[in-house]
């Protein structure tokens, strides 16, 4: 079943087209990979889908729903959320409180139930603390709770990035550069950990990634961004022998 | 309701009780000279527009220094309702709170479009323009200003103050107020978050004002005279400064900070024209040493009193 449908998704900024007619198509369940060599407009195409800039042209057809022209908020409400490549925590807050933030919209009691202290106040609290708490175990970063998130070392404020993403509870999450600035034995952990919550949360994964080396061990698809468009996609076997691909990566090291 | 009962509330409470009754016996057996009840109950008024600018302020990270323009708004609409009306004074208060917060929502909805330095010019100037219309309506008085009899009472301010704050801390204290904090923190993670920041700062901006128009009524109220001169923007700069000493985003702070400013305004009656430059060094002074305020964003806690785990 296709999840996410890009339809000729368009954007300039004055006379640049940093991204220009992608099309993509990711069926549920399925961990994709976009890649592209800097400045290609990846984080720009995340901008579009995540409703940060509005397309200048194109459709997002995400659950049969067109999301283009949404605000943020209410494309992370219908179930797409993602990290940022420079990360973006609530810095000065707390583990558990970055967590809990992104619990608000599955939480249901409202601000006279919590300015009057209902019962539904301390149920949604409740629950709010146990899942937060649980959603950190599963990232290895319970014992820190309590600490505010800036001190987290760079890997760890990674994780909660991607932890934090999760309490929205999503059925697409974008992941723009999840490994940058981790030492390999940190990525391959992280790779592991992601495979892992895809299968346990029903997740659809894309994710992009600088590094094609290890894009090639976790992704099943490929889409390849240069100059703003799709230039190949494919598995990896078959992006790593396209002649476009290599000659984009020309002067890097392909694999 | 047994969530409320613990060492904690109770200590809280009897604390509460104690000023109040302290206060409230001297009242009555008339041994509080007026000037102290004067400035005990303005310790009130103030603390109920210091908190609820840091809503604004603090909590939600929108720069805004218009709030005596909605204590004008609770002011004027309160003794219209007490004087005018021959209406109720609890009647009076709400009326005067709720108009002030249906103007901050009307105001807030374009203006919290802008940020910072912006933000804080256009509040100022939707200050001043309901100041000056105040000052143009004849019904209430014009410049000359708006007789209002005192019917606020020590036991009136208090509770209300009591009451104010802590209706601001549950809200603080809750997924709506870390949606706020997350606005202060990092506005483009907070939408991410699927947080309408919009429909939050607006709703910061509305119970702020809707407490600033509260307080507004008990000051009118009490102060046997209403001109729109009180509600200058030196009045919101008086509750910035209150903000900002005792921390953005620190309820405790704002309380401490109003109580401060309220006793050194007391103590330099006499040498009123040498307050604001007190308050201009003490503001020089702190910004120096402790730029985050007396608290920070941190809150004194009384948490210890609950054992081991807060
Ligand atoms: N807000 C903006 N205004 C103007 N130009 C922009 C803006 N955002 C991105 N660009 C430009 O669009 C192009 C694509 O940028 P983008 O950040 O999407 O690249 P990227 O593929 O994510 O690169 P990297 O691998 O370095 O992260 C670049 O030339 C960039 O300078
Ligand atoms: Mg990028």
């Amino acid at each position: 079943m296709t999840l996410l449908k890009v339809e000729n998704l368009s954007k300039s900024f004055g006379g640049l087209k940093a991204v220009s007619n992608l099309n993509m198509e990711i069926s549920q369940g399925e961990l994709i990979g976009l890649i592209g060599p800097n400045g290609a407009g990846k984080t720009t195409a995340f901008n579009l889908l995540t409703g940060v800039y509005e397309p200048s042209e194109g459709k997002i057809i995400f659950q049969d729903k067109n999301v283009a022209g949404l605000k943020p908020y209410q494309v992370t409400q219908k179930g797409m959320a993602r990290t940022f490549q420079n990360i973006r925590l609530f810095a000065d807050l707390t583990v558990i409180d970055n967590v809990k933030i992104a619990y608000h919209q599955n939480t249901t009691y409202s601000s006279f139930g919590a300015i009057l202290r209902l019962p539904s106040y301390y149920r949604g609290e409740q629950e709010i603390e146990e899942k937060a708490m649980q959603l950190l175990k599963i990232f290895k970063l319970e014992d820190k709770a309590q600490e505010v998130a800036k001190n987290l070392p760079y890997g760890e404020q990674r994780r909660l990035e991607i932890a934090r993403a999760l309490a929205t509870q999503p059925k697409l999450l974008l992941l723009d550069e999840p490994a940058a600035g981790m030492n390999p034995q940190e990525t391959h952990d992280l790779m592991e950990l992601i495979r892992w919550i895809r299968k346990e949360f029903e997740l659809t994964i894309l994710l992009i990634e600088h590094d094609m080396s290890l894009v090639m061990g976790v992704c099943e698809r490929i889409y390849v961004l240069d100059y703003g468009t799709i230039i190949a996609h494919g598995t990896p076997a078959e992006i790593k022998s396209n002649p476009k691909v290599i000659e984009a990566y020309l002067g890097e090291e392909v694999v | 309701m047994s969530r409320w009962i613990n060492s904690k509330n109770i200590f809280i409470l009897i604390a509460l009780l104690a000023i109040y009754g302290l206060v409230q016996g001297m009242t009555l057996t008339d041994t509080l000279p007026p000037f102290y009840r004067l400035n005990l109950i303005l310790i009130c008024i103030y603390i109920i527009l210091a908190t609820s600018l840091n809503l604004i302020n603090g909590i939600t990270g929108q720069f805004s220094i218009g709030h005596a323009g909605f204590m004008a708004i609770g002011a004027y609409i309160s003794a219209i309702i007490t004087v005018k009306l021959h209406g109720p004074l609890l009647l009076g208060l709400i009326a005067g709170a709720i108009v002030s917060a249906i103007a901050g929502f009307l105001i807030g909805l374009p203006t919290l479009r802008l940020k910072g330095d912006y933000l804080a010019i256009a509040t100022l100037g939707l200050g001043e323009i309901v100041r000056i219309i105040f000052l143009n309506i004849e019904y209430v008085g014009g410049a000359s200003g708006f007789s209002v009899p005192k019917t606020i009472t020590w036991t009136w301010a208090f509770w209300l103050m009591v009451i104010s704050v802590l209706v601001i801390r549950n809200f603080i204290n809750s997924t709506h107020g870390r949606a706020c904090i997350s606005i202060r923190e990092n506005e483009i993670a907070a939408e991410a978050m699927g947080i309408n920041t919009t429909k939050y700062k607006v709703l910061a901006f509305t119970i702020g004002a809707f407490f600033a128009g509260l307080a507004g009524g008990i000051y009118a109220n009490y102060m046997y005279i209403i001109q729109p001169m009180t509600f200058s923007f030196l009045k919101s700069f008086d509750i910035l400064v209150m903000v900002v000493l005792g921390g953005l985003g620190s309820l405790t702070g704002s309380i401490l900070g109003a109580i401060f400013m309220t006793t050194i305004g007391a103590v330099l009656a006499s040498l009123s024209e040498w307050r604001l430059v007190i308050t201009a060094l003490l503001l020089v002074v702190m910004m120096l040493f402790r730029p985050t305020g007396l608290m920070g964003t941190k809150e004194f806690s009384l948490n210890f009193l609950k054992g081991k785990k807060g």
